[in-house]
């Protein structure tokens, strides 16, 4: 790994200092997160005004509010749309999308698969904390089964995602899951995902004391360092969790690179038939 | 390219061409009869002319891309009919709050629900007030494939003048119809294209307005930085909840065009000088109404059209003074009744305002109208 840059530092190159404090909640892991993006920026080497941001709704998308970035900042699951329009646009920019886990899974399923299908080289970053936290703790495709939520005061009764498996299935080319509990690793991930050479999909398991934790203290603990403690005492490496038993996985959060391969990416597509058409080039 | 062409295309692909001569070269749309004709030109001339063509997942999907390449700093634009109209409004309403140039092709067919792929016009008021919150948007109601061509190119410039969205509204029988055209040499035609800033990067608001109302608009990617946004914003692109900047954001979104309506109206009038009865109608029944001006006249009847070209903002101001010398306006429409309401509060009582309406899938005759005056 790099040099780790301190965080004065990264302040100074990379956030909008009149925009904090940040309006997360004590707790929150989406600090971890933009942390670990602007490290994983930083160590890509790639030019600062060469990275756009395309945000969707929800507390991961005030990320790039604190930070000085071109922003596009979108409706309720359809970043992976606008990034591909944006891409498609300016594929010499480094485009990064930011979603939570409802955002990118409920309303947005359908554009991010059809994102990781076509293979397109956009950064997918999705920050999964079980809940929808910023409309106050409404179950997601993401809440555990029995969990509850203020839309399931009974308990959730719907089977959850598994993003990664989603992303693979779709075609994604580089599928990675990480968690707050491990920032260093996580901005390793980000970086790999940022300079990966098509569509890239980064779980990132988050942490939502105040909509999620204090409903169900029974599974993460209630405060932000427990919820933390708990990730770390769950996270199992993909290494491991290869050959382990389900009953081994259960409560386990397997991190770790499940797809990284290369297959066309789409503007390399776009760019065949341009050639096609102006090498051959017919009237209308 | 230097000499003139005549081709003989239909009014989807015609309308396609135009919006290539005035510089789009993004295009993301989802198959829907009757407008996939435009697509389907578009995915052979855009990659010829340097462009993208993107068949996208959904209508939400494709308006988003649309919105997306336009940030990039290309021109962009889709196409489609009312059921995918209704999904495209969500994504209509951000780019009026984030202040988008894209350019929509709506090629009407008759509703509500799957309702059928036959003509109509019955999008006229969803084209304004189909999305959410106040939305001024600019509608240009073509009546003939020249008109669709060339008017096109004005679409494009409109929304690159202003940063709004401009609905092109067509119909089934426009879209499918083939008529001759010329087609311009792309020097000779007047383009517009979005201001941009030319300050210092770091003195840049990305929402500051022009002496115009409309902010001049950076390229992602530029070194200018931009935060484009939906949210009710600063001028610096920041989130806020402050009721001052609510009201003035609202109200420059507005006045950026209706302060500037002589760029944007266009109305065509026939033989009102001396008219008793004014036909009002645009897009196709215009047509129609023009013939059924000259049976009119031909039986001694003092008749004339009044066809606004530009829907929205619509020519309140102009129907008004109209109503002041003729004795009856009659709205002739592909819908049960929509512009006859705006008519009729354009009017305010001072003339007969009556509404001439098929539904049929069919489009209305010289005849229908004839048998009405």
């Amino acid at each position: 790994m790099a040099k780790l840059q301190p965080q004065k530092e990264l302040l100074q190159t990379y956030f909008v200092t009149r925009a904090l404090p940040t309006t997360w909640c004590p707790g929150c892991g989406c600090g971890i997160i933009t942390q670990a993006l602007v490290r994983a920026i930083h160590q890509s080497g790639i030019e600062k005004t060469k990275f756009a941001f395309v945000t969707g709704i929800g507390c991961n998308g005030f990320i790039p509010r604190y930070i000085d970035f071109d922003e596009l900042h979108v409706t309720h699951g359809r970043a992976p749309a606008y990034g591909t329009g944006l891409k498609l646009a300016r594929p010499d920019l480094t485009v990064i999308l930011i979603q939570g886990d409802g955002d990118c899974f409920s309303i947005g399923g359908n554009h991010i698969i059809h994102a990781a299908r076509r293979n397109i080289d956009l950064t997918a970053i999705v920050s999964n904390n079980f809940i929808y936290g910023r409309t106050g703790g409404q179950y997601s495709p993401m809440t555990p089964i029995g969990d509850f939520a203020t839309t399931a005061p009974y308990g959730m009764i719907e089977p959850a995602f598994d993003p990664c498996k989603i992303m693979e299935a779709a075609g994604a080319s580089f599928v990675v899951r990480g968690t707050v509990a491990s920032p260093f690793q996580l901005a390793t991930f980000i970086e790999k995902g940022i300079k990966h050479k098509g569509f890239s999909f980064i779980e990132i398991v988050n942490q939502c004391p105040v909509n999620y934790g204090r409903r169900n203290p029974e599974r993460m603990g209630v405060t932000g360092p427990n919820m933390m403690k708990w990730l770390k005492d769950h996270t199992l490496p993909l290494e491991k969790a290869r050959g382990a038993s389900l009953k081994e996985l259960e409560d386990k959060v397997v991190t770790g690179i499940f797809v990284e391969k290369h297959t066309p990416e789409y503007f390399e597509g776009v760019q065949k038939i341009r050639e096609k058409c102006q090498r051959n080039q017919s009237e209308i | 390219m230097g000499e003139k062409r005549v081709v003989l295309i239909q009014g989807n692909e015609a309308v396609g061409e135009g919006a290539i001569t005035a510089g789009v070269r993004f295009f993301a749309g989802y198959p829907i009869t009757p407008a996939t004709e435009v697509a389907e030109y578009l995915s052979k001339r855009l990659p010829q002319v340097g462009g993208t063509f993107i068949q996208m997942e959904d209508e939400l999907a494709s308006m988003g891309a649309v919105i997306g390449a336009s940030v990039g700093g290309v021109k962009s634009m889709t196409a489609t009919s009312g059921p995918g109209l209704s999904l495209m409004l969500e994504n209509i309403s951000q780019a009026v709050a984030m202040e988008i140039p894209c350019f929509i092709v709506n090629v009407q067919r008759t509703g509500p629900g799957t309702g059928s792929i036959t003509p109509a016009q019955q999008d006229v008021m969803q084209a304004k007030w189909g999305p959410h919150g106040d939305n001024e948007i600019i509608a240009i109601a073509p009546y003939s494939v020249k008109e669709v061509y060339q008017l096109a190119i004005k679409a494009v410039n409109l929304s690159e003048r202003f940063r709004v969205p401009v609905i092109f509204l067509m119909d089934a029988f426009l879209g499918h119809l083939k008529e001759k055209i010329e087609l311009f040499d792309p020097g000779g035609v007047e383009i517009f294209n979005r201001k941009k800033p030319t300050g210092p990067p770091e003195k840049y608001k990305c929402y500051e307005p022009d002496e115009t109302g409309v902010p001049p608009m950076a390229d992602f990617g530029s070194g200018y930085r931009s935060r484009i946004i939906g949210n009710m914003h600063t001028i610096s692109g920041d989130y806020s909840r402050n009721p001052q900047v609510f009201d003035e954001l609202l109200r420059r979104l507005q006045n950026k065009i209706l302060n500037y309506l002589g760029e944007i109206q266009m109305i065509e009038s026939l033989m009102l000088e001396d008219a008793e009865i004014a036909l009002f109608a645009y897009g196709m029944p215009a047509r129609a109404a023009k013939a059924a001006v000259m049976m009119a006249r031909q039986k001694g009847l003092k008749v004339g059209l009044f066809r606004p070209i530009t829907l929205w903002p619509f020519p309140r101001k102009e129907v008004s003074e109209l109503a002041r010398r003729v004795k009856s306006i009659i709205v002739i429409e592909m819908n049960l009744g929509q512009l006859v309401g705006e008519v009729d509060r354009a009017c305010g009582g001072k003339t007969k305002v009556i509404s001439l309406n098929r539904v049929d899938g069919l489009n209305v005759t010289p005849q229908n109208i004839v048998e009405k005056i």
